[in-house]
């Protein structure tokens, strides 16, 4: 079996040997790594690519905006995930964006997942039928994931998901009463004994 | 509470190469924190399996509370042609591998396949380390012929090689199938750095000693004696180091930085100690004699090496005299004097040399230290794109004082580039204007770029942030992320020129090396060198009541 960091140290090489500078082949690096350890398929994809931009290294993009295009044929999802994660901060108020025809829109998962770690909320991602849930770079929840290696996305939706629970304050309430059996109640002699009793606080 | 301010030093006198090319092994190198970890584990020999010749399998292990490291070693014949230190060679005397647990016979077989191929064989993720060694012919057959006479080998001979067997690598940490650090790095007892690497080494050492005793038995059953445990003790194992070591220090900043800071904080507490007992004093003296006894037997070629010994040695004849002179306990802050005075009076290798001598007294400073060794690195891979070039900018003015003065436009600044073989996949340095394949360097000339770095900042809208600034400038970006964890992590970065004319590249190795806890450096060019790991430790059986002095037992 190849190691994690096997896979991590030759994919930066061939990511350099690429075109890619030493600094984005390094964060392949960490991202091929990253999608292999979620047992999503990062190597073939990211083989097919770097096959694919052997002739003509990508176009990187210039800014990130609600909606992204570019008058290349294709966007380029390493140097889109890149971009997203450096201002994954100031995209948060978007709340949600749209990338058009992405290259094996796959590499573009870990990036947007370390990017759910930063802003500290989970981010939806989707494209064709599939969809993937990225929880703060702890996991990947995906549905749908048709085929192993999908060459292009019509377009890459993302959605910031605000931080809220997937339960009921009923649910939640049920939960937190089954809770109280473990707690004693107080006599009034464990009270007057508590710590700082018999104290003001007005001092 | 201490009453001076005593600071930790400063990282741009620190980290310059010079200065980490003079550390010493401390009672923070992991050899010695591996030795007080694992002494009160359970020591077995569980299969020894060798011919007559000395050939075959064994296995030694540690255990405590069901958890199992197993060394299996195979030694083999080998043609004395082919036997190299180099890292191209392909066949070694003996080589190992540290399983995680007991190994099954299926194990055995499976590795029996793969670990003598090394580099081209595969392990498995229940496989933690990796190593092979030669041996060091003239002592090992002396050895051998000495003691199946009824003899014990010459110990002047032993004194000036120091070891049996001579590792050229050990790997560990996802190399060759070897297990990903991330399987067992929560595991107490290995959290120190190179913890498992340092058990193997260990162990290899025992098997050294069983093996020249077993053979020496067959060879002359009625006479033959075992290996006298005092000088058995008194060897080590060599190593050869290339500069596969190199770029390690380079790569992984976060972890320079804990090793340094720890070291610095060591100095820090212990210059801040306001009233030093008789007996903390006493014991710093007693180390500095039994060590200095020890130093006579550092023997090279090397006329750069020789040098630092020389510096080294009549530095200490001054130390003497104002220890002598001007040192009492009576005098508060003893410490923080005697380290000025050093500091004020010595050159690079003696001060570094009694930064080590004077932990020894402290193991209530250094033992919290030697647990926060490790790093977790992809904590601080992220680049903070939404910060401004302006405090990029402020962070390389601070933590690169000295780098962004060099004038990278002189042909000697850039004489050298860093590059990986393609036969062994080993980092190599070459002069940039004589040999090929600098279009091929490797982002191990952090000094130049971020020298080149800093000055497109400087043409840039300050209030732009990072993230923009990344646009256009890509082929900085591994040395923006290094500034942002330079920023945090103050040793993180070696404060010199690693492609510059002058280099010594083996000054980035000795500071591995130090850390490790390794004596004897040898260099055998400006390039590779030789070292004795472990020489005065504990044999396996006396691990239980040993000290954390051995490391200066002399031979004698």
């Amino acid at each position: 079996m190849i190691t994690f960091s096997e896979i991590e140290t030759t994919v930066k090489r061939a990511s350099k040997a690429a075109g890619f500078s030493w600094g984005i082949a390094e964060e392949i690096g960490k991202s091929i790594m990253s999608l292999e350890l979620f047992g999503l398929p990062g190597i073939i994809n990211l083989n097919h690519y770097l096959k694919k931009i052997k002739k003509k290294h990508p176009k990187k993009i210039t800014k990130i905006e609600k909606k992204n295009k570019t008058d290349d044929k294709e966007l380029c999802p390493i140097y889109s995930g890149v971009a997203f994660l450096d201002r994954c901060l100031e995209l948060e108020k978007l709340k949600s964006l749209k990338f058009y025809n992405v290259s094996y829109p796959l590499l573009m998962l870990p990036f947007i997942s370390r990017a759910s770690e930063i802003m500290s909320k989970k981010i939806l991602v989707q494209f064709d039928n599939s969809s993937f849930l990225l929880n703060f770079d702890k996991s990947i929840f995906s549905k749908n994931i048709k085929k192993q290696v999908h060459s292009q996305a019509k377009v890459v939706n993302i959605e910031f998901i605000e931080n809220k629970n997937s339960f009921s304050e009923q649910d939640w309430k049920q939960l937190y009463k089954l809770s109280e059996e473990t707690f004693v109640d107080e006599s009034d002699s464990l009270k007057k004994t508590a710590a700082g009793a018999g104290l003001t606080d007005n001092d | 509470m201490s009453k001076i301010n005593i600071k930790l030093r400063d990282p741009n006198e620190v980290m310059k190469l010079s200065r980490l090319g003079s550390f010493h092994q401390s009672k923070l190198s992991f050899l010695r924190s591996f030795i007080r970890e694992f002494k009160n584990w359970e020591y077995k020999r569980s299969i020894f399996e060798l011919d007559k010749d000395g050939y075959g399998t064994a296995v030694y292990s540690f255990e405590k509370n069901k958890r199992n490291y197993s060394l299996i070693c195979f030694a083999q014949y080998i043609n004395p042609n082919e036997r190299s230190d180099r890292v191209i060679a392909t066949k070694w005397d003996a080589s190992f591998v540290l399983h995680d647990g007991i190994p099954t016979r299926k194990d055995i077989n499976r590795l029996k396949e793969n670990v003598p191929k090394q580099e081209i064989g595969r392990m498995s993720y229940k496989e933690l380390t990796l190593s092979r060694a030669n041996k060091s012919v003239r002592v090992f057959d002396h050895v051998v012929n000495s003691l199946s006479s009824g003899n014990q080998p010459d110990k002047n001979l032993l004194d000036k090689v120091g070891y049996l067997y001579r590792t050229t690598a050990v790997y560990g940490s996802g190399k060759f199938g070897l297990a990903d650090r991330f399987r067992i790095k929560n595991r107490k007892e290995i959290y120190g750095p190179f913890r498992l690497e340092m058990m193997l080494v260990y162990l290899v050492r025992q098997f050294t000693f069983d093996q020249v005793n077993h053979i020496a038995k067959f060879k002359n059953p009625s006479k033959a004696i075992e290996l006298d445990e005092n000088i058995a003790r008194s060897l080590g194992i060599g190593n050869s180091t290339g500069l596969g070591m190199a770029p390690f220090i380079v790569n992984h900043p976060t972890l320079l930085h804990k090793w340094i800071y720890n070291r610095e904080k060591a100095l820090k507490d212990i210059r801040s100690i306001e009233n030093v007992k008789d007996d903390e004093f006493v014991f710093f003296k007693n180390c500095l004699t039994k060590s200095r006894s020890i130093i006579d037997t550092w023997l090279t070629d090397s006329e750069y090496q020789n040098k630092k010994i020389n510096s080294l040695k009549s530095d200490l004849i001054k130390f003497d005299k104002f220890i002598e002179k001007d040192c009492s306990i009576k005098l508060k802050y003893l410490w923080n004097t005697i380290y000025l005075w050093v500091e004020k009076n010595l050159n690079e290798e003696c001060i570094e040399y009694i930064v080590s001598m004077m932990m020894e007294p402290y193991d209530k400073v250094t033992d919290p230290l030697i647990a926060n060794m490790s790093s977790e690195e992809e904590q601080y891979f992220s680049i903070p794109g939404h910060r401004k070039v302006s405090g990029l900018k402020t962070i390389l003015e601070k933590k690169y004082q000295s780098i962004i003065k060099i004038n990278f436009k002189a042909k000697n600044s850039t004489a050298n580039f860093w590059f990986i073989s393609k036969n062994k996949e080993e980092p190599r340095v070459a002069n940039r204007y004589k040999e090929h394949g600098a279009e091929l360097e490797q982002p191990l000339a952090i000094a130049r770029d971020i020298k080149q770095l800093y000055e497109r900042i400087l043409k840039t809208n300050q209030s732009e942030t990072v993230a923009d600034f990344l646009l256009n400038n890509d082929d900085l970006r591994h040395v923006v992320r290094r500034a942002f964890i330079a920023d945090q992590f103050p040793y993180s970065e070696i404060q010199d020129n690693t492609i510059g004319a002058s280099l010594m590249p083996i000054d980035m190795l000795r500071l591995k090396l130090s850390f490790f806890g390794a004596v004897k450096f040898d260099p055998r060019s400006d390039k590779w060198l030789r070292i004795n790991m472990y020489q005065g430790a504990p044999l396996s059986h006396e691990l239980k009541n040993s000290d954390d002095t051995w490391i200066y037992n002399s031979l004698n």
